[in-house]
């Protein structure tokens, strides 16, 4: 089908602010980022040294902290991607489901998101902590003294922690998109489906799981997103130690701009981190589509 | 939901109007004829600035205006944007290590105090703690080729130390007059206190220059400050038996029982918290700390005491100088004016109601009246400090980086000292190998 | 795991106790930090981590008093209102279009244009900082109230554009048709039709950008130096020196803080609800 001229124009129309704004506030300032990844230059002085890719090869081969930066990240986010979304969607599940009795739970399932980081460092650094921590405290009355350790700096543990901390505030977000979701779907789709008989399993699996596979795609690749940026968090609970052990990209980026003085080299670490997440985002979506019409 | 967004579409016409006039009156920061802008970071002073702001409208006709931007890492983005644009105000502070000091200086943002410090005899350079002056200085010869003199006024000194806790010592059975003086009777308190069930050592070692920080003391102790220096400049390894053992002092302290659970990944104020409720028998902090602790637990009974000797062939030194300075920008039309203000605050009446207001370690020696006795001893030892910004050299960040990594590492038994002293090594030479080219 | 089975062992209701009792132990440790830090607001900076008992000997309810006027939250509080329901107002409006534009009404560019939008979300800001300074300065924009508004609008676009756009691709089309076929024009049709129908999408993009924007201060000091600009979160930086924070009065701070999101959150969240009413499309 073949669109007129005025047609385009008027469609296009729609595009237009959202076209404006992006050309201005987002296009000037990445071309930027991207120009200033070719240079050495720490952020300050007026002399900027061309390198050309030198400090993209440097991050490829030689830069294994930021290796091990992604590797945490990714692990992170694998763990926010299952079990942070599958509690997330068993609970806009369950209050889907109830909705009149579900409102109070709408609104206490979004308080972790809506808590200033400040709050939610000091209680789970409590929670984690060594010597008088809630956690250790629990198990010692259970009688597994035995499992007690510094949960945070002990590096069996910390990222593990860490991603629960990050995964307990991130669940709201995925709960509500899912719930809306889930909202969406014509509730005579369940009716009718339970007056053939289907029983709850069945319901979800052959109505809701296939009407809700691009509300899915959403929440992962938002998920994917906020998990790999995660940055505040670590500073609030272990500054990316023991060691190396819970360091992020987002972490690496700011020591070296903040820390080190070298600018140009974080902005290269930001392309190859947006590059990267871009592809995982495409495959994402690719996914979603095939699954979509499958 | 429509009446709802035509609403709000109509409000939305109705605050772009607003925001209209706004814009025209936008003006940079840089400020007026008659008055003179100040950027800070901290928090904790605004009162107090703006307090000292007022009185110097009134003495002097003259309008100063503090701006607060905070938190720190906040503040470094928006000088460092401002100084790409030129709208630095009058007088501002460089938040960073003396490598970023350096390139604001050589960028032509932060004007020469030489000539003004050195005025009647020395007049307003005499009257700071010499120490003071140490981080804001450059040396004749700099490895950072910035000419020669002192760039920033001291508002306020600092120093960091080893603190005890008197009751807590007491309860395990240790002389609490008497903290370790050396390295073996600081490691001997580890079993007292263990037995005692007192968690030992606490500091904000997440935060990796802490870190740095005891361990670059202990290595002054250890092989001398010339050695340390040598290091840096490339011409020790940190494969030399000294380095090699300074590593093996934290696998001994480590081994000790000494550091308090989670040691390695707390966050100063975590261990703030931490040692003043008594849930921590030592601390390894800034004299910022009494302040901190007197607000947390005014009951607190504790002393401060050099970090233990390890050898008796070198003296003992801490990090210490200026703790926030301020700087006048070299492009400021109202320099004169901006460097008048900072000569007015650094006078005594001043530096006293600074000094009271926040309880921190005046600047200037005329200050300091009646302070806490903790805080007294802090002052007292202001003669033994040094720091990095003192050194000819510098050391590459990812060395340092690896350096305190790595003794996070034996902290936690993952590396030992000797796999930690190679790699340090390795990070060095690559460092050095790209500093040729 | 055999579903059947399993189904069978667990009866209807013990299953709905077992649902229920998952919801509850998720609640208490959402709802707890809220109740732990409106507690701490009544403690004194000595009390506040010596005694983590979550009933005060003695409440100072005046610390909220004294946060509101050391914090000079009045015009940081005003500010912060007038930021957030400018920013929202911008996002749902020019995001809507455009992600109905790229749902449903083609023109030259839109996977273009769709793509370039989801890169942003994926480069991390660190380096773009200086940039958008230098950008703001240019266009006389620092200090400005549009200054701070416009880029956090450009902000939240991508992930509003994304949302939208999900949800309006699973819209029945058959609605949409008949109100053209009623006479709507384009316009007509999105605002009557198409807007309403994904009002819980909307709504959660409402309560994300209201919950951005309120959170936002590395953008304020930027952008904005005259104090009067400010939003709310300049507010809690004083309680937070680079040596002392002021427990009480910051966790003080922070619960006045965020009252406004809760309220605005539990009004959005009614929204969140149905969109498709009986009987509005075939299946």
């Amino acid at each position: 089908m073949k669109l007129s001229f005025r047609d385009q124009f008027t469609n296009s129309l729609f595009a237009l602010p959202a076209a404006l704004l992006f050309a201005v506030f987002s296009i000037y300032p990445f071309y930027k980022v991207f120009q200033l990844s070719l240079y050495q230059w720490d952020g300050i002085s007026t002399a900027m040294r061309f390198v050309g890719f030198a400090n993209f090869w440097d991050i490829l081969t030689r830069n294994a902290a930021w290796w091990i930066s992604f590797k945490n990240a990714i692990y992170i986010t694998f763990l926010a991607l299952t079990v942070q979304n599958a509690l997330a969607l068993l609970l806009a599940w369950a209050v889907d489901r109830e909705i009149r009795a579900g409102n109070i739970y709408r609104v206490i399932f979004f308080i972790p998101p809506i808590l200033s980081g400040i709050v939610v460092g000091l209680i789970w650094n409590w929670i984690f902590e060594g010597n008088y921590g809630l956690l250790n405290h629990a198990l010692t009355s259970m009688g597994l003294g035995g499992w007690t350790r510094a949960w945070l700096a002990d590096p069996k543990t910390a990222l593990y922690s860490v991603a629960t901390i990050h995964m307990w505030k991130g669940f709201g977000w995925g709960f509500i998109i899912l719930l809306a979701g889930l909202q969406n779907i014509p509730r005579e789709l369940y009716e009718s489906a339970r007056v053939d008989g289907a029983g709850e399993w069945h319901v979800f699996r052959k109505i809701t799981v296939p009407l809700m596979v691009p509300v899915f795609v959403l929440v992962s690749i938002l998920t994917i997103l906020g998990t790999m940026q995660i940055f505040d968090l670590i500073i609030s609970t272990t500054g990316g130690g023991p060691g190396y052990n819970t360091e992020v990209p987002m972490t690496r980026m700011v020591a070296l701009m903040l820390g080190s003085g070298r600018l140009g080299y974080a902005c290269a670490m930001s392309v190859i981190f947006g590059i990267l997440l871009l592809l995982f985002s495409l495959v994402q979506m690719r996914l979603g589509k095939w699954l979509d019409k499958d | 939901m429509k009446k709802v967004l035509s609403l709000s579409f109509c409000l939305a016409l109705a605050s772009v109007f607003s925001i209209l006039p706004a814009c025209k009156k936008a003006s940079q920061s840089g400020a007026a004829e008659d008055s003179l802008v100040v950027w800070h970071w901290m928090s904790d002073r605004e009162d107090a600035f703006n307090n000292l702001a007022k009185k110097y409208g009134e003495q002097k006709g003259m309008k100063v205006r503090f701006e607060l931007y905070a938190p720190s890492e906040a503040y470094m983005q928006k000088v460092r944007a401002a100084a790409q644009t030129n709208t630095l105000p009058e007088i501002y502070g460089v938040l960073g290590e003396s490598r970023d000091f350096a390139s604001f200086v050589n960028a032509g943002h932060v004007e020469n105090l030489t000539p003004a410090m050195s005025e009647n005899n020395n007049q307003w350079m005499n009257r700071f703690f010499q120490k003071a002056l140490v981080n804001n200085q450059f040396p004749e010869g700099n490895s950072y080729n910035v000419p020669a003199g002192i760039y920033g006024v001291p508002l306020d000194v600092t120093n960091i130390q080893m603190l005890y806790n008197k009751d807590l010592f007491k309860q395990a059975g240790l002389d609490p007059e008497r903290p370790p003086q050396t390295w073996d009777e600081f490691l001997k308190i580890g079993p007292a206190l263990k037995k005692a069930g007192i968690p030992g050592f606490v500091s904000g070692w997440g935060e990796l220059w802490m870190i740095d920080c005891l361990a670059s003391n202990l290595a002054f102790n250890l092989m001398g400050e010339e050695k340390v220096l040598k290091t840096l400049k490339g011409e020790v390894p940190y494969t030399d038996p000294e380095w090699k053992r300074l590593f093996k002092l934290f696998e001994e302290f480590r081994d000790s029982g000494l550091p308090a659970a989670g040691l390695v990944t707390m966050v100063n104020k975590t261990a703030e918290q931490n040692f003043s409720s008594g849930r921590a028998a030592m601390a390894f902090n800034g004299s910022w700390c009494v302040n901190v602790y007197a607000g947390m637990n005014p009951n607190l009974n504790y002393g401060a005491f050099l970090p233990p000797a390890v050898s008796d062939k070198n003296p003992r030194v801490i990090w210490g100088g200026a703790g926030s300075s301020f700087v006048v920008n070299a492009r400021a039309a109202q320099k004169d004016k901006a460097v008048a203000f900072l000569k007015w605050l650094s006078d005594k009446d001043q530096q006293v109601a600074l000094a009271k207001e926040t309880r921190n370690l005046p600047s200037t020696p005329d200050a300091i009246g009646e302070i806490p006795a903790v805080l007294g001893q802090f002052a007292d030892d202001m003669e033994l400090t040094t720091h990095p910004s003192r050194f000819p050299v510098s050391e590459a960040s990812s060395v340092v980086e690896t350096f305190n990594k790595g003794i996070q590492s034996i902290l936690i038994g993952e590396k030992t000292a000797e796999q930690v002293s190679n790699e340090v090594q390795k990070v060095k030479e690559i460092e050095m190998k790209s500093a040729q080219k | 795991m055999d579903v059947a089975r399993l189904k069978r062992v667990l009866s209807k209701s013990s299953r709905s106790t077992l649902v229920h009792g998952v919801l509850i132990l998720v609640s208490i440790s959402c709802v707890f930090p809220l109740v732990w830090m409106f507690v701490s607001a009544l403690k004194t900076q000595e009390t506040i981590f010596s005694n983590m008992s979550l009933i005060p000997a003695s409440p100072h309810w005046e610390n909220f008093a004294l946060a509101w006027t050391k914090g000079k939250f009045g015009i940081f509080f005003f500010n912060s209102l007038f930021y957030t329901f400018c920013t929202v107002v911008g996002v749902l409006l020019i995001s809507s279009l455009a992600a109905y534009a790229s749902s449903r009404l083609p023109f030259p560019g839109r996977k273009i244009l769709f793509m370039l939008l989801l890169a942003t979300m994926m480069i991390p800001v660190p380096g773009a900082f200086i940039a958008l300074y230098v950008l703001l300065v240019k266009l006389n924009l620092v200090n400005t109230r549009l200054g701070y508004i416009l880029p956090q609008i450009n902000g939240q676009l991508a992930l509003g554009v994304f949302l939208l756009k999900t949800f309006f691709d699973k819209l029945p089309r058959e609605l949409e048709d008949a109100a053209r076929v009623d006479g709507c024009n384009k316009l007509q049709v999105y605002y009557h039709v198409a807007l309403p129908l994904a009002k819980p999408a909307i709504a959660v993009l409402a309560i994300f950008t209201t919950l951005a924007v309120w959170n936002e201060y590395l953008l304020a000091m930027l952008v904005l130096s005259d104090r009067n600009l400010m939003p709310l979160q300049r507010g809690l930086m004083v309680f937070q020196g680079a040596h002392i924070t002021q427990y009480p009065l910051l966790m003080a701070g922070m619960t006045i803080s965020v009252i406004p999101i809760v309220v605005i959150y539990i009004i959005m969240q009614r929204h969140i609800i149905s969109g498709i009413t009986a009987g509005a499309l075939k299946m």
